[in-house]
């Protein structure tokens, strides 16, 4: 990213959380989105809150200087409950976030923990109404008697007031853990699934939802795969992918039955035999599925790599990024620590031209296709001075490490970018360490 | 003969030399072996996966769980009232020894 030639190059914008080193549970950030035209940017935590910034209008003067996103609302989405059947705690921690396309002067978003999808309502209020007849100005009634003439109230100018609300709650669809939420092109359905069923709902119907997949087998000791994520495809309203924790993909069209157990497609990339270890499913379980923006492939992220997927080619991946591939002489230590079970997202930019995923010690990674070029950057309070331009990081492998360098066992688990989102058409990129959000922004020459 | 015992020796021990710098999977698998010998043969198998369904610890019921819960935020606020940090273990919980069960909001430290 950073090479000769002007080419792009990350500049840090803005940082949001607390600096203390004691995370409270609560505060670790669980899901980053932007809405589709990349205004608003969202966060859910580990405490069932979002938190929603919104991108101000930029400050002609300064043309050097980008919007900032600030925070536009917060709100609870969900609390923690009891299963009282099972005896088992329901998390309050929100799994993902979608935003639905705007429509209106509201905004909508779907949020969800492991059992329950609300749809929430955010609209701003800026006038209130003045010159009521029956009511004083501070809410109190007046005596009907007392009244001798009538007038009309007027809205008058009042300060932004952003306000949510839960519009619908879809709940009871699910004995297992939902993993996605994914909104239909088609403006009026989405999906969600959890680790063996995927159901279909319509954003207007909350007592009823429509069961699509299910893996579940009628004796569960047989059970070999799970469903890690799953899709809609951005343009075809028909068409979903889900990937499972064997390393498959299977895509699926709703026009060819009510339940699509049978996949359309299978995307697999055959294992060499003579690799397979102890490790070789848990690592290549898919932990993200996300389409290009133009519909024409599929990236997952499995544990050590990130792979690109030509819809029409099944038999193995276009491309394979290789993320962290120093932790496959670690993996013993990363099972014991339970890393390996991390699950790492992943995202395309605008037009589909750079990939990029998170690590641990708080590095990012991306990839240009086109360019085969790949750069490692970190996020950091230490490069947090405005504007200062992000110095690519490496790892060493060998035994010899340069000046700059990291070594593979000097690199902090603790620090992992799970979540990591890209503006649908700039060049700015939000990344989420444990408890802090970063705002990164190309350089403007 | 014993010449030709000792080539394939060696042949084997190559063979294992190579493994291991072909397959630095299967070297970390041997460690992990070496420290679990009664890990299980099928590891993406059934227990692995139904643990991963089953996610979260299993409270006896809903008073144990908000035992449980209570215990946690009284560790996080110290400031909470001494009286509901005793009743633990001792006795059965009635209602009014109890915390409630919705507390205050605390914002998010991103909302700041």
């Amino acid at each position: 990213m950073a090479g000769p030639g002007g080419d792009m190059q990350w500049c840090f914008s803005q940082v949001k959380g607390a600096i203390d080193d004691d995370v409270a549970e609560a505060d670790i950030i669980s899901t980053v989105e932007f809405n589709h035209t990349g205004e608003l940017l969202a966060t859910g935590d580990k405490g069932g809150r979002v938190v929603i910034f919104q991108q101000e209008v930029e400050n002609k003067n300064l043309p050097q200087f980008r919007s900032e996103y600030n925070v536009y609302s917060t709100f609870q989405s969900h609390e923690p409950e009891f299963d009282y059947l099972k005896s088992l705690e329901i998390e309050e921690k929100i799994n993902k976030i979608r935003w639905l396309p705007q429509k209106n002067a509201a905004q909508f978003l779907l949020s969800t923990n492991d059992k329950t999808i609300k749809l929430w309502k955010i609209s701003e209020r800026d006038k209130r109404p003045e010159g009521y007849n029956l009511k004083e100005e501070d809410g109190r009634y007046r005596d009907p008697n007392t009244i001798t003439a009538l007038r009309v109230p007027v809205l008058i100018p009042m300060d932004l007031m952003v306000e949510a609300s839960p519009r619908r709650v879809f709940s009871n669809a699910h004995t297992y853990h939902i993993n996605s939420v994914s909104v239909n092109s088609d403006d009026e359905t989405y999906l969600s699934a959890d680790d063996l069923r995927i159901n279909l709902w319509n954003l207007e119907i909350t007592d009823r939802s429509f069961n699509i997949v299910d893996i579940k087998p009628a004796n569960m000791e047989e059970l070999t795969e799970v469903i890690t994520a799953a899709e809609f495809h951005p343009h075809q309203c028909n068409t979903f992918v889900y990937s499972s924790s064997k390393g498959t993909i299977r895509l699926c069209d709703m026009r060819a039955s009510a339940l699509c157990d049978k996949h359309s497609k299978l995307f697999e990339e055959p294992e060499n035999p003579s690799n397979r270890s102890f490790f070789s499913e848990i690592i290549s379980s898919i932990s993200d599925v996300k389409f290009s923006h133009n519909g024409r492939y599929l990236m997952t992220r499995d544990y050590l790599s990130v792979k690109i997927w030509d819809l029409n080619m099944e038999n193995r991946p276009v491309e394979t990024y290789q993320v962290h591939e120093y932790l496959r002489n670690k993996l013993c230590s990363l099972y014991e620590n339970d890393c390996i079970f991390d699950k790492f997202e992943c995202c395309w930019n605008g037009n589909d031209s750079v990939v990029m995923t998170g690590s641990y010690n708080n590095f990012f990674r991306m990839f240009e296709r086109g360019q085969r070029r790949d750069a490692t950057l970190e996020a950091s309070r230490e490069n947090s001075k405005p504007l200062q331009v992000l110095k690519p990081r490496k790892v060493c492998t060998g035994g010899k490490r340069k000046k700059d360098e990291i070594s593979v066992d000097s690199l902090d688990f603790n620090k992992k970018i799970l979540h990591t989102a890209w503006h649908p058409q700039d060049n700015i990129i939000a990344v989420a360490t444990t408890n802090n959000l970063y705002i990164f922004q190309d350089k403007v020459n | 003969m014993s010449e030709q015992g000792e080539e394939m020796r060696t042949l084997e021990e190559q063979q294992e030399m190579e493994d291991k710098v072909i397959s630095p999977e299967k070297a970390e698998e041997a460690k992990l072996k070496a420290r679990y010998p009664h890990l299980g043969a099928k590891p993406g198998g059934s227990d692995f996966l139904r643990k991963r369904l089953q996610k979260g610890p299993k409270y006896f019921d809903s008073g144990d769980y908000n035992m449980a819960k209570a215990k946690m935020k009284n560790k996080q606020l110290p400031s909470a009232p001494t009286e509901k940090t005793e009743i633990t273990g001792d006795h059965i919980p009635t209602p009014q020894d109890l915390p409630q069960r919705k507390t205050s909001i605390v914002a998010s430290k991103l909302a700041v």
